[in-house]
């Protein structure tokens, strides 16, 4: 590592200021600081930092979604040799899926991560950490099925919409990869839902009584159409179709608790989505009438099906976007569970709530905390006075 | 959180570094040259009195606080004056005084006698300087000699990293603790001792009459008095509280007791740099160059005078403060590291278990000065709750302060916090903001303004 060390004294000076490639620090700034830990040391106040950085954050949620990224992978094969009934090992499967989900991952990276360079070389500021995670939830929230431009397309608008215009990471107000879903959902509506979910091969022939349907699909038609057709063990461990990254429950889970030991992950908003949606369902399973069928679904469906437990685990965490008192995160927590659940329900026309649910929240974080913290004076001055 | 008396403190964090103080006590020979730093008094503009050339005794007034004249500034040991020595903008930093072989003393014993009242024992204390060792909440400032403070609080316990052991170093003076207890019982308000619950030399001061005893329990910050205060009697709007460290109350037994004002400290040196720990035995403004020299590793030190949290970054050679009574030394960040964000990191410290560290809970750390990481935009929520045992919104109450925010700042509490509460804020930060800068400049603002 001293040759490497000793490779990046020797070229720095001609990217420092009046130096011949000076346009470029930025981005050997960024590769500096990602290949070495810099030693700037403390001036003011403590002389010891917590060995943390916002790189290590990121890198942590990163490992959290790899048992996601990975089953994804898997399922992507399992769905296209199952849909033409053909039989396949556990690596066939694996391969199928790394070969189309690799290029968009990559895409992704690529687009985010040079304009984000683009950016912090314009404004003169270091390079954020931020897109790392971005740049892996976007393909995760995606249909295998998407065309590239389309993940390039929402990358840009994630980096400059979503982040840039507000002043860079931890000054957005809603979740970058969420908006990038959400501006594809209503941008191309037909590569977004109905017959996507699978890697289709047009030379083959598709095995009698196919159907493409997903879980929420099926939810629509109420509780019976769903536990006729998709049994809970396929559900929970993700033999569905869906998005690459949301169908395992399990895998899902294994990196919530990761984040959750790690303490980058706030528990409180994971325990509350999975809690508020859980209690709504319990809610309209005691109120259910004929109008809405998704009423009668067993509570712990909801919490299992479509995006709930990845828009849990990995969305509704974002602590940028969240709220960001310790009450606050309960009360965020809850309510996107129960509005999530609220909107499959009452609005059958637009399966998947919890990517709306949790932009919403995004935008009613602030008065949340707002709330807490009025909440909070209120009983300091009462406490004080006692 | 009081239960059976003993106040728990759950959130919080224990730094455990290599280098604890070995309990030895040592004396620390008188210096040369002695200094006295206008510095270390927040808020304090001094006037001088004296000059080069002049002749002064322990005790004798060297300067006095421009806007509150009332507060004199006095010279630790006898000798004459070397140097005024300044800085920037001609700003006063030390006072150098060449000490004499041979002490001599202001003699305070006819006004210090018995009995004490508050008028008798005020005028004792201001005239030989030991008033300044007494300061209030809020804004840790030098107390207000016309102020009815609600009560005067004493932490008889320093929970800060690699911290002096409180009850070794009152135990060498106990008697004079005692009487320094009897000496500010005169200000007839309640006193208040804050002692570590469970641990073995606490009799020292749980064994003192005529004071309210408090017990905790905890990690860092348990210790800081702003903490205990907040737990056992909150400072409300328009109230104050005053506060002082046992080794003041000792100086001031021993001004009331012998009628010399004699600052004498017992200073603990620790840290992984230092090859042998102790404690020395010394005076305030004393020379702290000779038990540094030979006694540290060689390379690129850190000297700290006081902990690691709240120290100042001073040089291998200066003078021991008015407050002071902990050296440590760490070494410098000297090298960055190759991809140390992305290693397993089992010698890296977290309150986090991103790193492998957390596998062993006891082991002690020989951290360096490195920042860890860049300054970021926040990002991060929920780690500085976690280390703040108050009933306080960190995050919003730095915001307020941010964006200047008066009322904000009054309703969140901003007159119960001082920078070495929130400490542990700025270690644990993610994004390696400069919290207790943030808390200065707040304070700053607030006292400006009220």
């Amino acid at each position: 590592m001293k040759a490497l060390r000793s490779l990046i004294d020797k070229i720095k000076p001609n990217f420092e200021k009046g130096g011949k490639l000076e346009k470029f620090w930025v981005v050997f700034d960024g590769l500096e600081t990602f290949l070495f830990v810099p030693k700037h040391a403390n001036h003011n106040g403590v002389h010891v930092r917590d060995g943390i950085d916002l790189k290590r954050t990121m890198f942590t949620v990163i490992i959290a979604m790899i048992p996601a990224l990975l089953f994804g992978m898997w399922n992507v094969g399992y769905q296209h040799y199952t849909a033409y009934g053909e039989a396949s090992t556990l690596m066939d499967n694996f391969i199928f899926g790394a070969i189309k989900v690799l290029p968009i991952i990559i895409v992704s990276y690529g687009v985010g991560l040079g304009i984000e360079f683009l950016v912090a070389g314009m404004k003169g500021h270091s390079i954020n950490e931020g897109y790392l995670v971005t740049g892996m939830l976007i393909p995760l929230i995606l249909p295998v099925t998407v065309p590239l431009w389309m993940v390039a397309f929402a990358s840009a608008f994630t980096v400059i919409i979503g982040k840039e215009v507000f002043g860079g990471t931890g000054f957005n107000i809603m979740n970058p990869a969420l908006l990038a879903r959400a501006f594809l959902f209503f941008a191309f509506p037909a590569y977004m839902s109905g017959e996507i979910w699978v890697a289709m091969d047009p030379a083959k022939t598709l095995v009698d009584g196919y159907s493409g349907a997903t879980s929420l699909v099926y939810f629509d038609e109420g509780a019976s159409a769903l536990t006729s057709n998709i049994s809970t063990t396929d559900m929970f461990m993700g033999t569905i179709k869906g998005s690459i990254g949301e169908t395992s429950t399990l895998a899902i889970l294994l990196g919530g608790l990761y984040l959750i030991y790690t303490g980058v992950g706030s528990w409180r908003i994971m325990t509350g989505v999975f809690a508020g949606g859980y209690l709504m369902g319990l809610l309209f399973n005691f109120l259910a009438g004929s109008a809405y069928p998704g009423m009668a679904v067993p509570a712990h469906f909801h919490l299992i099906i479509g995006g709930f437990a990845f828009g849990a685990v990995f969305m509704a965490t974002d602590p940028v976007s969240a709220a960001q008192t310790n009450r606050g995160k309960w009360i965020y927590g809850l309510a996107i569970g129960a509005f999530t659940v609220i909107l499959r329900v009452f609005n059958p026309a637009y399966p998947e709530a919890m990517m709306l649910s949790i932009l919403f929240f995004n935008v009613f974080a602030p008065l949340i905390d707002y709330m807490v913290v009025q909440r909070h004076i209120k009983t300091r001055l009462k406490s004080a006075y006692q | 959180m009081s239960e059976n008396g003993v106040i728990k403190i759950k959130r919080g964090f224990d730094i455990k570094l290599v280098g604890k103080t070995n309990p030895v006590i040592k004396d620390l020979p008188l210096s040369e040259i002695v200094a006295v730093k206008p510095t270390d008094f927040l808020e304090v503009i001094p006037k001088m009195l004296v000059q080069a050339g002049d002749e002064v005794k322990a005790g004798d007034h060297l300067f006095y606080e421009k806007d509150r004249p009332e507060l004199k500034f006095t010279a630790p040991v006898s000798g004459e004056i070397v140097e005024v020595f300044r800085g920037e903008k001609r700003k006063i930093l030390e006072v150098k005084i060449l000490a004499d072989k041979e002490q001599k003393y202001r003699d305070f014993s006819a006004r210090a006698s018995q009995p004490w009242t508050r008028d008798s024992v005020t005028e004792v204390l201001l005239d030989s300087g030991a008033w300044n060792m007494i300061r209030q909440r809020p804004f840790s400032t030098i107390a207000k000699v016309d102020d009815n403070p609600k009560g005067i609080f004493i932490s008889c316990f320093d929970s800060a990293p690699l911290a002096p052991d409180l009850n070794l170093v009152i135990l060498q003076n106990k008697d004079a603790f005692e009487a320094g207890i009897r000496v500010l019982q005169a200000f007839n308000v309640p006193i208040h001792l804050s002692l570590r619950n469970n641990v073995t030399g606490n009799e020292v001061f749980s064994s003192v009459k005529g004071v309210k005893i408090h017990y905790f329990e905890g990690p860092h910050p348990a210790g800081n008095v702003g903490i205990q205060i907040h737990h056992i009697s909150p400072i409300l709007p328009g109230q104050v509280v005053w506060y002082l460290d046992p080794q003041q109350v000792v100086t001031i037994g021993n001004l009331f007791t012998t009628g010399k004002y004699k600052p004498e400290r017992i200073v603990s040196l620790s840290g992984s740099e230092v090859k042998e720990t102790a404690y020395y035995r010394t005076i305030v403004g004393n020379s702290y160059n000779a038990i540094l020299e030979g006694n540290v590793s060689e390379g690129y030190n850190r000297y700290i005078l006081g902990n690691v949290l709240t120290g100042q970054h001073v040089k291998a050679e200066g003078y021991i403060g008015f407050y002071d009574q902990q050296i440590t030394v760490i070494p410098e960040s000297s090298e960055s590291e190759f991809l140390g964000w992305l290693l397993p990191g089992f010698h890296k410290l977290s309150l986090s278990r991103t790193f492998f560290s957390w596998l062993n809970k006891d082991k002690e750390y020989k951290l360096n000065s490195s920042q860890n990481g860049e300054e970021r935009a926040f990002v991060v929520t929920g780690e500085y709750e976690k280390v703040l045992p108050m009933n306080i919104l960190p995050v919003q109450l730095l915001k307020a302060i941010l964006a200047k925010d008066f009322e904000m700042m009054e309703k969140l509490g901003i007159y119960e916090i001082s920078e070495e509460d929130f400490a542990l804020c700025e270690f644990v930060c993610t994004s390696k903001m400069p919290v207790q800068q943030i808390v200065s400049r707040g304070l700053e603002i607030m006292r400006k303004e009220g």
